[in-house]
């Protein structure tokens, strides 16, 4: 268990950045989450951790020793796969023991911490069994046990949860984290999917084209996104394009006069969670900015629905409801009104118009 | 009115007609199916049937019907040392020549699997080149080189137990490269990595994870090396010295002089033994599964 820090890191194939840059401070015992879409450079960067891929720039730094060029058997790093990577031939027990081996603890000594590790993943009664002999779950965390059970200084967790069942990989969640926590261990996972960086992280890292776009808490990611990019990617956000003409004061491509946040004149854009958004059938008071507008599209989420107003200059935003008893029996083509304050909104300078719009 | 109810019944039993073609039709292909295979197998299995049947003839002369049964063909084998000798030979070189082939082959594959070079397809192809060339060829190739390089470098290779092995070691590394180059890229690299991060270094994650990973495919590797070179006949034929014979050239050589039932019990002998390392392979791995 130590401090992790990687300074300037960079990885470059060829003309391509897979890693660009990339500063971070791990203290002991955090619990770190790398989160991007695919190809942002967070295995990579992982990898550079684990020591699988050699940094082309920066220094990696494990409990303040420096670990750049060292090869990945002398890091002292607990990696679980997403495959698991468990041993075919060996026991569950053998392959739990494998990392103890290694490190030439002696033999009366190796069975004892294997049982502890195993009992702490709740699979002390299946030490005997053939990896192949195990369900999926049982086989992360055997696979989790291998990673603990030689105490690393960091334990790299790349994408562990998504080959399980969606029921399964939230109880697996809780469970790492209460594991992570009670060992005091210091890690860093990666994982496309947000939910799981939200609930399991201390701190996240939304990484996009190698580079490092955010680094905070959930509060931070989501109150308060860096860019457009974080806006779009944690959580979901409507963005409408259009230009600050004076400070809080926005003016919509479309011809809308918004209220918003303070912010530099020029063109911008303004995300809207649609959560931030309320809706009512008649005419909304008290908001800073009500508008009417005509439901586009209704999606029935379950706990929410979700609903798409086109508002009078043809922009569309996207407002959440929660699904209570007696709401609303919206229809395509319904007339509703929205209304938002004006510190709801997020501002992002510049016409940065991406895909990302909306996700 | 009774018009209708016919035309109604002429319907009906056409439906039936066509349901039941068709499911004759499904049955007459399964039978087929089975049938051919049934052929393919006995025309695969009548040689090993009739071989060993004749080996148990008590005449000298084979003939039909069998004038009555001996076992005194398999007991006059221990008595030619001929046969004794080329066996023991036989082993010799296929034991060799498997185990040269395996330290060759199983870099080799590792290299084939695991970098990217450039010519990696031609070299791959190159490895499996032994397989497609004529024995004969091959022979004649390695004889003349061996001609060559006696004459210019008067190392006595022509005819020598070295040379011999060398000849096989060609006929067992294409199988080598080919069936462990199969189980190299069906097995998990990441198991590799995990070793790794667990502290193994290469080499210990080689012995401790790759070997054990491949296995299968070395033990039928070396299976089908050892079959390949113990049964070489053709280019065994240009690379043996005076006095130095494997097994299947003593046969021939047998049969030049006679044909009594003791080259079908000498087969026997043979058959048993490759079907016995067969199922003693597939004890420890599947051979099913590798080939």
């Amino acid at each position: 268990m130590a401090r992790l820090q990687l300074q300037n890191v960079t990885k470059r194939y060829g003309d391509f950045h897979a890693v660009r840059d990339v500063t971070l401070d791990v203290p002991d015992g955090e619990f770190l989450v790398l989160l991007g879409p695919s190809g942002c450079g967070k295995t990579t960067t992982l990898r550079i951790i684990a020591g699988f891929v050699e940094a082309t720039a920066g220094v990696v730094l494990l409990g303040g020793r420096d670990v750049t060029t060292l090869p990945p058997w002398k890091r002292n790093a607990g990696l679980v796969f997403q495959n698991y990577a468990l041993f075919p031939h060996l026991s569950v027990a053998e392959n739990v023991a494998f990392g103890l081996e290694m490190r030439k603890v002696p033999k009366p000594e190796i069975a004892p911490r294997v049982a502890e590790a195993l009992r702490l993943v709740r699979l002390g009664h299946l030490g005997e069994r053939l990896p192949r002999q195990l369900s999926g779950g049982q086989q992360q965390r055997v696979a989790l046990a291998r990673a603990l059970v030689f105490k690393p200084d960091v334990l790299l967790l790349d994408e562990p949860l998504s080959n399980l069942d969606a029921k399964l990989r939230q109880e697996v969640r809780i469970e790492i984290r209460q594991l992570t926590r009670e060992l005091g261990l210091t890690t860093i996972m990666v994982t496309h999917d947000q939910e799981e960086a939200l609930t399991m992280a201390d701190r996240l890292v939304v990484m996009s084209d190698g580079s490092v776009r955010q680094l905070g808490t959930q509060q931070d990611l989501y109150e308060r996104p860096a860019d457009r990019f974080v806006a779009g990617f944690v959580g979901r956000s409507t963005f409408l394009e259009g230009a600050v003409e004076a400070s809080g004061k926005f003016r919509t491509d479309g011809g809308l006069d918004i209220k918003c946040p303070n912010g530099s004149v020029g063109p911008a854009s303004l995300a809207l969670r649609p959560e931030r958004i309320s809706l009512g059938t008649g005419p909304l008071q008290g908001f800073d900015n009500q508008l009417p507008g005509v439901v586009d599209f209704v999606s029935y989420l379950g706990a929410n629905i979700d609903v798409h107003v086109r508002l009078p200059s043809k922009e569309r935003v996207i407002v959440q409801i929660p699904n209570r008893e007696g709401g609303p029996d919206l229809r395509t083509g319904d007339s509703v009104h929205v209304g938002w304050a004006a510190s709801t909104g997020a501002l992002f300078a510049g016409a940065e118009r991406g895909a990302e719009a909306l996700r | 009115m009774v018009q209708s109810t016919s035309s109604a019944d002429a319907a009906g039993h056409l439906g039936e007609r066509a349901k039941s073609s068709g499911f004759n039709s499904r049955r007459i292909g399964r039978y087929a199916l089975n049938g051919m295979a049934g052929l393919a197998l006995a025309y695969i299995l009548t040689p090993l049937f009739f071989v060993t049947w004749l080996a148990f003839f008590r005449q000298e002369i084979p003939s039909f019907p069998p004038e009555g049964y001996s076992l005194k063909w398999f007991a006059a084998i221990p008595g030619n040392d001929r046969f004794i000798n080329g066996f023991l030979l036989s082993m010799q070189v296929a034991v060799t020549a498997t185990l040269i082939g395996l330290a060759v082959g199983v870099p080799a594959a590792l290299c084939l699997t695991r970098i990217r070079f450039k010519g990696r397809e031609w070299l791959n192809s190159l490895l499996l080149l032994p397989l497609v060339v004529p024995g004969v060829v091959l022979g004649t190739a390695l004889y003349v080189f061996h001609v060559e390089t006696e004459i210019h470098t008067s190392i006595p290779i022509l005819g020598s137990l070295g040379g011999l092995i060398a000849g096989h070691v060609l006929v067992v590394i294409p199988w080598c490269v080919r069936l462990i180059t199969a189980s190299l890229a069906g097995s998990d690299r990441t198991i590799e990595e995990a070793a790794q991060s667990l502290g193994a270094d290469r080499w210990t994650t080689f012995r401790r994870v790759t070997l054990p990973s491949i296995l299968p495919g070395i033990v039928a590797a070396s299976l089908f090396g050892f079959v390949s070179s113990f049964g070489n006949l053709e280019m065994s034929l240009f690379l043996v010295g005076p006095g130095r014979t494997t097994l299947p050239i003593a046969i021939l050589q047998y049969l030049e002089w006679k044909i009594d039932p003791t080259i079908a019990a000498v087969s026997v002998l043979q058959i048993l033994l490759i079907a016995a390392a067969m199922l003693i392979t597939d004890r420890f791995v599947k051979i099913s599964r590798v080939v």
